[in-house]
């Protein structure tokens, strides 16, 4: 009866065999558009359908598995497809086919015009079956495939203006990176199966219980997995493919490279979550990683100028926020921080485009200033989704952010409760940074040439929708002290026997009440700060001197990996390749034809052509043969 | 010791044809030479036939000359018809066996 449900997948899969196999036949945007738009809407319904499925059964059992089909079966290896429909795997697609439809139905408008529409809205269908079967897989394996999925369509949209050389450098710059990620991620996975003897979810979760397996081992299993993660999510030290990853087109940015992929690798972890709640080492390690990059992103965001490179920061940074989160063992607030940040950063990457469609392709933020006025519902959107990052109540953002801060705090984890704070205080910073110069003061571009513009219907229907979502998407996760904790209390089943294991902090009331004014005087004093600095357009840079500069050089880490392993790589590339390819190998392939060659050069001669030449060598071989008779 | 100088007058002629076959560049002469091989063989034959007093030699000797008769002609008409289509007969002319 439930096994409809992999039409979830199913339904982008036909969207992206239709645009991706007849698209350049169709050549009609609005069809390529529509259909690619319907097969995700048509994904999220029956998302919702699976969601009101699973609130129907009783809380204990809503784990469902949906058997597709016997996928590999060699040994004591027995590997089926199969989906797991719960309350986790449930609320990342609803937040991927919600998102992900709102984004196609902005696509449309955005990439009018593009000669590859088409191709645009394959890339985005394929993304999304590849990223729904990360999210549905009910074994590590599956999980993997989606995983090496989303990674490819990245690549794919990221280099989707191919002609450009800076777009492809990006793809093969997050392509690379992610394989070093992805790599932990297969090691972390022959490791469970030594260890556990399966890949399935549940059945690790079983397995944990009565296989005898040393902590160290769950300290290497998470420690890989956690690898994966950075790459696919964007942490230290391989954080540095997203920035980049810019050069793709906005939607995709606002879909990919801020709502859904990069989550990824939080997802990850809450699925394993008992597993990384064995290994506390590895707990604490997320933990500072998160924290680190949270706060290093942010830092690097105060000084950009690009808008999109400013949003792509912001996103590493609360990537950061959300593995800290579970680094602290509160995997459902960092999910629920994925929920709202999924909102409002989608949100302000889709504004962020119209503004960059309206400047007819600026980005630059110091080239902008007042368009509020111009561009009215853009604004608005994108005030929201400001006010949501920031963390000012009752916005989304505020719920979400605020609950890792407790969590920190009541965790015990004070120095990194701090930096969090710091950096939360940063956010709300170069946001209002952003918003103030891009939409307030007066205009720095030449007014003569560039008449920014609203967008159309199709591009301000989803800002609408995703700014309402996140002012309100925070509902669903308010503090304990005010009311009941939805998504807390929906995500329990999943995480229970995680928690079970994980120490329990007690939560007072008092300290929680000062934790949440604190939050909120941070935010706004922050917002306060970065107004009065930049509301006038006078000012563009925070500050000034050497320390700016190795801001806005991103501490020039892209500098210091191109030294310490792009540069030796290529050396020993080098080596490889004069010495062991020309010199040995095409040494070994030529030296044979040379030698045969020059062989025959001299022994060729014998073909002389006359006649009588060769019956010379039949006398003499006859002369031979007689005399060897004769002798013997 | 009769039998040895019939032998070694067709060793002379076998010899002599072989070298005129290997050194003479007229195409007719080298024909003639292989003729003059041929005829010191069927010499041989007769030789034994008339040493061991059985005529089995002799019979050959017929079944070769017969068989020599047309291969003359078979040999002169590709002479023939080499001159007709290089103008000449000169062996060493005619190389294109070759690589």
């Amino acid at each position: 009866m439930v096994d409809y449900f992999y039409l979830i997948t199913v339904l982008p899969l036909v969207g992206f065999l239709i645009n991706g196999l007849f698209g350049a036949k169709i050549k009609n945007e609005k069809v390529s558009g529509i259909i690619g738009s319907l097969m995700v809407l048509g994904s999220f319904i029956i998302t919702v359908m699976a969601y009101l499925h699973i609130t129907s059964l009783p809380e204990n059992s809503r784990t469902i598995t949906i058997p597709l089909f016997n996928w590999i079966t060699t040994g004591s290896l027995n590997i089926s497809a199969a989906y797991l429909v719960d309350p986790l795997s449930v609320t990342m697609c609803l937040i991927i086919t919600g998102v992900g439809f709102l984004i196609h139905i902005y696509s449309i408008g955005y990439m009018h015009g593009d000669k590859g529409f088409a191709r645009f809205f394959a890339f985005l269908n394929l993304f999304l079956f590849a990223m729904l079967n990360l999210v549905l897989g009910d074994n590590m394996l599956l999980m993997f495939l989606g995983w090496e999925g989303v990674g490819l369509c990245s690549y794919l949209l990221i280099g989707f203006f191919y002609e450009k050389k800076f777009a492809g450098d990006a793809a093969n710059k997050a392509f690379w990176v992610n394989r070093i990620g992805d790599f932990g991620f297969m090691i972390a996975m022959f490791f469970i199966f030594t260890s556990f003897g399966t890949l399935n979810f549940l059945g690790i979760n079983t397995a944990i219980a009565t296989a005898a397996v040393p902590v160290s081992m769950f300290t290497i299993i998470t420690l890989m997995l956690f690898v994966g993660a950075t790459g696919k999510s964007a942490q230290i030290p391989l954080y540095v493919w997203l920035p980049d990853a810019m050069a793709g087109p906005t939607p995709v940015s606002a879909l990919i490279h801020a709502a859904t992929m990069v989550t990824a690798g939080v997802y990850m972890i809450g699925r394993t979550s008992l597993l990384f709640a064995h290994a506390p080492i590895t707990m604490e390690v997320v933990m500072i990683i998160g924290c680190l990059t949270a706060f290093m992103a942010a830092t690097i965001a105060v000084a950009q100028n690009d808008i999109k490179k400013i949003l792509a920061y912001s996103t590493v940074s609360q990537l950061g926020f959300m593995f800290m989160a579970m680094g602290a063992g509160a995997f459902s607030t960092g999910i629920f921080h994925v929920t709202t940040h999924a909102f409002f950063k989608a949100l302000m990457f889709l504004g962020a485009g119209a503004v960059i469609h309206g400047m007819h392709d600026e980005q630059d933020v110091t080239k902008m200033g007042g368009l509020k006025n111009k561009m009215k519902i853009t604004f608005l959107t994108f005030l929201m989704g400001g006010i949501a990052i920031s963390g000012i109540p009752p916005f989304s953002g505020f719920f979400s952010k605020d609950e890792i801060l407790a969590k920190l705090f009541f965790g015990g984890h004070y120095a990194v409760f701090g930096i969090a704070v710091l950096t939360a205080f940063m956010t709300a910073f170069y946001v209002w940074r952003l918003i103030s110069l891009t939409f307030y003061g007066k205009p720095r571009y030449d007014e003569s040439h560039v008449h920014p513009h609203e967008s159309p219907a199709l591009m301000t229907v989803p800002l609408i929708i995703l700014a309402i979502l996140s002012v309100v998407g925070g509902f669903i996760g308010i503090p304990h002290i005010i009311g009941p904790n939805l998504i807390e209390h929906w995500l329990e089943p999943v995480f229970a026997p995680a928690l079970a294991i994980l120490p329990e902090h007690h939560v007072v009331v008092s300290t929680e009440i000062g934790l949440i004014v604190t939050s909120v005087l941070v935010a706004v004093i922050a917002i306060i700060i970065s107004l009065k600095m930049f509301k006038s357009g006078e000012r563009l840079d925070a500050f000034s001197g050497g320390f700016y500069n190795l801001l806005r050089d991103k501490y020039r880490v892209d500098e210091l990996y191109n030294k310490i392993i792009i540069a030796p790589l290529m050396w020993l590339t080098e080596i490889f390749y004069k010495i062991l390819d020309v010199k040995i190998i095409d040494g070994a392939v030529n030296g044979t034809a040379k030698f045969f060659n020059s062989l025959s050069l001299d022994w060729r001669k014998l073909q002389t052509g006359i006649i009588q030449d060769y019956a010379v060598f039949s006398v003499a071989g006859i002369v031979a043969i007689l005399l060897y008779i004769l002798l013997r | 010791m009769e039998l040895n100088f019939y032998l070694i007058l067709a060793l002379l002629l076998f010899t002599i044809g072989v070298i005129g076959v290997l050194t003479r560049r007229n195409a007719i002469v080298v024909f003639m030479c292989i003729e003059l091989m041929l005829n010191s063989v069927n010499l041989v034959f007769v030789s034994f036939s008339s040493f061991l007093g059985n005529l089995n030699g002799q019979i050959f000797v017929f079944f070769i000359m017969t068989v020599a008769a047309a291969e003359a002609a078979v040999g002169l008409a590709i002479i023939i018809a080499l001159y007709r289509n290089k103008s000449t007969i000169n062996l060493d002319e005619i190389n294109i066996l070759k690589w």
